[in-house]
């Protein structure tokens, strides 16, 4: 037996050992077929729970029907849901609510979640027990939290009253922070800030960490003065992540629910409605379910829209 | 003789089950399961149902939801034909949308073959409870628990000598439960912030919830005392000038006046516990709420007893009282419907009622509330009788839900966020409601 012999052995036994290529196991399918085959799955399952319901939605929210009455005959209505919707007052006063809310935390929470980041980025004694506590917040349930301000802001017993009766001397009964139609909206946007501005100061520090020390050698070598350093250097590099955490508490607050039910219901009177919890009531308590469908639908153009645009600004912002 | 007496054993055993009758649905091991709100009727039932296992050997399952969420899961039960519920005690408002998309089954021809006649029970009860369309002889539900809307005091504070004194020289009246709309006011107002036994106290605990039905039937006590009417004539769904009547603005305008001299702050947002948590802490002299909870009140070990008292909802133009209530109905979707219909056979029987009114239940039935001897048989129960026959309900219609939702924004934003007139919170109700019943087709 020569060295040729072997080899042609030994290869034998290799190709002999080596499964078929992948192509020849599937009956011939070619490389994008398998892609396919492979992503299928996930392309059926994103079509049956995102894409037919909203289809769906689209659809219902043309007709009369209703959940709770399966056996009624379901009538195309064309878009009156759409012109009663856009005309009636009590709709874009929800909408202004939500609005308000929306502008009032992210301001808020952008402004606070910011500064704590800039505080929380510099090394101090303590720096990993304050990050967590500060981070606390955003970990509990919003359940929890509603509960628990519920309580808080109750005038007879609430901490918060004594606390503002500490520092004002007013009376902790002589003001009411979910009761009173000048005070509720407040309350909500307070719970909100205090539970979600942890998440804000997560995503402007990440922003932080990302930018390089050179350049503020760099800053140091030209003299530049720390509040030149900030507005030249600090703020402009982290303006992405700070549009970032503001496009995402955006998109949330806009579809605010749980907090609002929790703390107000909506009240007093509708001064806290906000756009969800008018939604909830025509799906689920006087299932309109066509009404709802075509609401839902605005709601959802609307916060689309506003994030398309928003995040054609964030990428100018980034290209610069 | 171990062999025999092992035998004589045997045959002992075998011969005394065979004594015993056993019953069909013992044998098939069958369960019902009855769906109610989580309060204190709910746990007499359970005692109540007791004696059903015992006879017909059929096990009781319940399923009680917290009142709050109590609409929306088992509404959204029926609604998606659930199983959970073979019977279902649910509340008035629902008859109509039960009725009319299928949720319950007649009972006209089980009552025809069982022999449960309808004029066993309060008139006010079977038309309100069981009936759909109303009035029709078209039975949907047994009368199960009879309510209404009532009043409990402090009858403790109301026989204080100096606080009688100081009330009599104020008003020159007895301070004694009110007997209008008025005289409640100027109670409230007299106990509004006054200092007893150390602790500052408020006048009333009136609804003012806005999630579910709280406002509207807390104010309805106040619109129908002074005259408030659905449609006129009845059924003819005109409204315009009927709901929002000159009676209606006095009514609408009483309840936020008594909102807003005399509940405990933050008291926005208020229903049922809430009122039971402020008159068991002793923060109110005066408390709205429904009868269902005075049995448990009256056994309060801190405001119960000598310190309670009652009274039916003042009247102002007309005596009436907002009713509560429910009445019991077998699930169409049930898999049990022969067993959950044997219940209402037994539930239906004068002993039984007799027995659930002495648990702590409110029988409708007439063998129970007309007895010589009901009225004193506890210290609300000649209150009951009274506000049962003057009793006026919420609209029942299919779309009950779209009506009652109006009706809590309007309510709430005139009386507790003070926006606008009782005339304009009226007027859009009005406009509201009309819109609902034209998308009914039935204006």
């Amino acid at each position: 037996m020569n060295d040729t012999s072997t080899v042609r052995r030994l290869a034998t036994r290799a190709a002999e050992a080596t499964p078929p290529p992948v192509v020849a196991r599937v009956g011939g399918l070619g490389d994008r077929a398998i892609a396919w085959l492979f992503i299928a799955p996930t392309i059926v399952l994103l079509l049956a729970i995102n894409i037919f319901p909203l289809i769906w939605t689209i659809y219902l929210s043309f007709t009369n029907f209703r959940a709770n009455r399966p056996n009624a005959a379901v009538e195309w209505l064309g878009t009156r849901w759409y012109t009663s919707i856009l005309t009636d007052p009590d709709i874009w006063a929800a909408m202004q609510v939500t609005a308000r809310f929306v502008v009032a935390t992210i301001v808020i929470q952008t402004v606070l979640g910011f500064l704590l980041a800039v505080l929380i980025d510099k090394k101090f004694r303590g720096h990993g027990f304050w990050t967590t506590l500060i981070l606390l917040p955003m970990m509990l349930s919003p359940a929890v939290v509603g509960n628990f301000w519920t309580f808080l802001f109750q005038p007879q017993i609430g901490l918060f009253n004594y606390a503002v009766s500490f520092v004002t001397g007013l009376p902790p009964s002589s003001f009411q922070m979910l009761g009173d139609v000048s005070l509720a909206p407040w309350a909500i946007a307070i719970v909100d800030t205090w539970m979600w501005t942890p998440y804000v100061m997560l995503i402007c520090l990440a922003g932080l960490r990302s930018i390089p020390d050179y350049i503020y050698e760099a800053a140091e070598v030209d003299r530049a003065s720390k509040w030149r350093q900030f507005w030249s250097i600090t703020l402009p590099m982290a303006l992405p992540f700070i549009m970032l955490a503001v496009l995402f508490r955006g998109i949330e607050n806009f579809k605010m629910f749980d907090m609002v039910n929790l703390l107000t219901g909506g009240g007093p009177g509708s001064t806290t409605e906000v756009a969800s919890i008018s939604l909830k009531r025509e799906a689920f308590e006087k299932w309109r379910t066509g009404y709802s469908s075509a609401f839902a639908i605005i709601l959802f153009v609307t916060v689309f829209g506003l994030a398309n645009i928003y995040v054609k600004a964030l990428n100018r912002v980034k290209q610069r | 003789m171990k062999t025999l007496l092992a035998s004589v054993g045997a045959v002992g055993i075998l011969a005394a089950a065979l004594a015993v009758p056993a019953t069909p649905a013992a044998a098939q091991g069958k369960t019902l399961t009855l769906c109610w709100a989580a309060w204190d009727p709910a746990n007499a039932l359970v005692e109540l149902s007791k004696d059903f296992t015992a006879q017909s050997g059929i096990e009781m399952k319940f399923e009680f939801v917290p009142w709050p969420n109590f609409a929306d899961r088992m509404l959204n039960e029926l609604n998606s034909k659930g199983q959970l519920c073979d019977l279902l005690i649910g509340d008035s408002q629902w008859l109509g949308g039960s009725a009319e998309n299928g949720h319950y089954v007649k009972l006209n021809e089980f009552f025809e073959a069982e022999n449960i006649s309808m004029d066993d029970f309060l008139p006010a009860t079977v038309y309100a409870y069981s009936t759909w369309p109303k009035g029709q002889p078209e039975y949907w539900a047994l009368p199960a628990m009879g309510d209404a809307l009532g009043w409990t005091y402090r009858k403790d504070w109301f026989e204080n000598p100096e606080i009688a004194a100081e009330f009599k020289e104020k008003h020159g009246r007895d301070l004694a439960p009110p007997k209008t709309w008025d005289e409640l006011k100027e109670i409230a107002e007299f106990f509004q912030g006054r200092e007893i036994d150390g602790k500052t106290v408020y006048g009333a605990a009136i609804f003012t919830e806005r999630g579910s039905e709280g406002i509207t039937m807390g104010v309805t006590a106040s619109l129908y005392s002074h005259g408030f009417a659905y449609d006129d004539p009845a059924g003819s769904y005109k409204m315009d000038g009927v709901v929002n009547s000159a009676d209606a603005v006095a009514g609408l305008e009483a309840y936020k006046a008594l909102f807003d001299c005399c509940t405990p702050p933050g008291y926005t947002n208020s229903y049922m516990q809430e009122g039971l948590d402020a008159f068991k802490s002793g923060q109110v002299a005066m408390q709205m709420n429904w009868f269902a909870f005075f049995p448990g009140l009256y056994k309060d070990e801190q405001v119960g007893g000598d310190k309670i008292g009652f009274f039916v909802n003042p009247g102002q133009k007309v005596e009436a009282s907002t009713l509560g209530g429910q009445g019991i109905s077998v699930v169409s979707y049930s898999q049990n419907r022969d067993e959950a219909l044997q219940y209402i056979k037994w539930f239906a029987t004068a002993d039984v009622q007799k027995k659930w009114w002495s648990l702590g239940g409110y029988s409708c039935h007439r063998a129970v509330l007309e007895d010589p001897g009901f009225a004193d048989t506890a210290p609300f129960a000649a209150n009951f009788l009274n506000a049962m026959g003057n009793v006026k309900d919420f609209w029942q219609e299919p779309a009950y839900a779209d009506l009652l939702l109006a009706m809590q924004k309007r309510t709430h934003d005139y009386i507790v966020a003070g926006q606008g007139t009782a005339q304009e919170a009226l007027d859009a109700l009005v406009a509201d409601w009309t819109e609902t019943f034209e998308e009914e087709g039935k204006m």
